[in-house]
């Protein structure tokens, strides 16, 4: 198997302790294209793997302030420029009451830049993934956890980093073919 | 920080508090019965008016203290762990609103147009009003209220302090069982006092969500405060065990609930009113949102609700208890703001302005009620002993 069709390298761990242990050293080891599986939430995995910020409150803001606009912008220009009318005396942008559309396609518009942001961030759906190549991998979902550190870190070694795991004492390591 | 070095820092808090309260008190009264003896009846209302406002505000605290104590013991949860001695104390300062309600009884023929006998043969829409509308019945209601009131108050903090002296779990049993009716009624008398004491100012104006809007400001201001006191308190003992950045995320969002609804409520009864466009409403809002006024309310939408609301978005705003008390601190401040908005208007018909009276009110009002409720907060230890809910809360968690 050549280096360029290596996706990373996996070790596979019996308990949540030992891979937050073994994400640590891994993160305090130089790696950063670090990902890591488990049947359960483990707390303090993502921070240890150094999944800290994700770009999805800023596009749910986004969307939401375009939502809001365009739901502020229809009522006013219908009152106003399309088909303005006297409405009890009031001015023609009463604007009050454009509030609760203003409002609603807020939401709307924040929730389908929440629900498109995520699928285009974590690039789902996806049918082929490499991890599955590791036999042992179907674990993840019942009683194993793992860690993988991929070919595309700038420290990444095969030799290097395979000892490296290896001193993490795993259950075994497992060479990912992309 | 060791508990004797937190002692003396709350006996100096306390003793300033009233120094200031007695200097402000001492103020109000020389000036305002000044002005009284030399202005006849516009001095006088003018001293009982700046009282009555100060005195609203200041109830908004305790009130909405022992608001969010019930709601604590009546859904659990460990972001009211660290925060409930801070909620009793605030809850047992209400025997001080108690008192310092009187002089708003001894006032309220300066204050209230209803209470005018010439007033009221003048005016057939506060003849149709007399049933509601009335001294004695003003006077009595007031007294129920504070009774009620001062009930719960003594039962929540008797049980609270026996289960830290016995560990019986039966107090907790019967805390939460006083909570459920407790914040039905809590909920009755500040709808009720509010049209009493605040919308009876203007006593041709209704509005049916009105005793609602109060409850909010209540329940904020009393939520904010908290959570700024207990800022204060976290870097000692013993609450620094008892509190981490998860604990403080939870009172931010639970102040971010409080605050949209605030603004919800708020912004409704613009939109009813606005639709109906009747002429019986509309006075309210020709002059606070669309008159000489419209700078506060300006102020309001932007500092009570668009900046906080955007910082209690953000979980690194959330997470760190000296930002989260910043904007604790903005919401207690600007409750102030909100309720000067709301009820100075019906006396300052022009424009804004804040007289001297106003202040030497806020501060003796609120020197005396702070100094009460540090010294009740000193009382019993900071943190509730053998509550069942609270098991582990000092131990680190996991899963969320």
């Amino acid at each position: 198997m050549s280096r360029r069709n290596l996706y990373g390298l996996m070790a596979e761990f019996d308990s949540p302790e030992e891979v937050l242990e073994a994400a640590t050293r891994t993160r305090e080891a130089g790696y950063r294209r670090v990902d890591a599986f488990t049947p359960i939430p483990v707390e303090g995995l993502a921070d240890a793997i150094g999944f800290h910020w994700t770009a999805l409150p800023v596009i749910t803001f986004i969307g939401g302030f375009l939502g809001g606009c365009l739901g502020f912008f229809m009522c006013w220009y219908a009152n106003v420029i399309s088909f303005p009318l006297d409405i009890g005396g009031k001015p023609l942008n009463s604007w009050p009451a454009w509030i609760p559309i203003t409002f609603e396609l807020t939401i709307l518009g924040g929730a389908i830049a929440t629900v498109v942001g995520m699928l285009a961030l974590n690039g789902l759906p996806n049918p082929y993934h490499p991890v599955f190549n590791v036999d042992r991998f179907e674990l993840s979902t019942t009683d194993k956890f793992f860690l993988c550190i991929k070919s595309r870190d700038k420290n990444f070694d095969l030799g290097r980093t395979k000892t490296f795991l290896e001193e993490l004492k795993p259950h075994g390591v497992f060479e990912v073919e992309d | 920080m060791t508990p004797i070095e937190t002692s003396r820092t709350f006996n100096r808090v306390r003793n300033q508090g009233y120094l200031w309260g007695l200097i402000g008190g001492a103020l109000f009264v020389i000036f305002g019965v000044l002005g009284g003896a030399r202005s006849g009846f516009a001095g006088w209302q003018a001293l009982f008016h700046s009282y009555l406002f100060a005195y609203l505000y200041w109830f908004c605290i305790p009130s909405g203290c022992l608001a969010v104590l019930m709601l604590h013991h009546l859904t659990g949860g460990r972001w009211g762990y660290p925060l409930r001695r801070i909620l009793e104390a605030g809850s047992r300062s209400l025997w001080l609103m108690a008192i310092l309600f009187i002089p708003v009884l001894i006032g309220m023929r300066d204050i209230f147009a209803w209470a005018r006998p010439a007033a009221v043969a003048a005016d057939p829409i506060l003849q149709q009003k007399q049933w509601w509308l009335n001294s004695p019945g003003f006077i009595a209601r007031a007294v129920i209220y504070f009774i009620a009131l001062l009930l719960l108050v003594a039962f929540l903090n008797k049980w609270s302090r026996a289960q830290d002296d016995s560990g019986d779990l039966k107090y907790k049993g019967k805390m939460t069982a006083l909570s459920a009716p407790g914040v039905i009624l809590w909920a009755f008398i500040v709808t009720s006092a509010s049209v009493d004491w605040v919308m009876s100012l203007e006593p041709h104006w209704f509005s049916t969500i009105y005793g609602m809007l109060w409850i909010v400001i209540e329940v904020l201001a009393g939520m904010s405060f908290a959570v700024f006191v207990l800022r204060m308190l976290s870097e000692r003992e013993p609450i620094k065990d008892a509190v981490d950045p998860l604990r403080f995320n939870d009172l931010g969002n639970l102040m971010l609930t409080f605050l949209m609804l605030w603004a919800y409520l708020s912004f409704d009864q613009l939109l009813i009113v606005w639709a109906g466009n009747l002429k019986d409403e509309i006075p309210w809002y020709s002059q606070r949102a669309f008159g000489s006024w419209t700078p506060v309310a300006v102020i309001l939408v932007i500092l009570h609700f668009f900046v906080p609301f955007f910082l209690l978005l953000q979980r690194n705003i959330k997470r760190r208890p000296r930002r989260l008390s910043a904007v604790a601190l903005l919401l207690v401040v600007l409750t102030l703001v909100d309720v000067y908005w709301i009820v100075v208007p019906a006396w300052e018909r022009t424009v804004p302005q804040v007289h001297w009276l106003d202040l030497f009110a806020l501060v003796g009002i609120g020197g005396l009620w702070l100094g009460t409720f540090m010294g009740q907060l000193k009382k019993l230890p900071l943190l509730p002993l053998h509550d069942p809910r609270f098991e582990g809360v000092l131990e680190p968690e996991h899963g969320d």
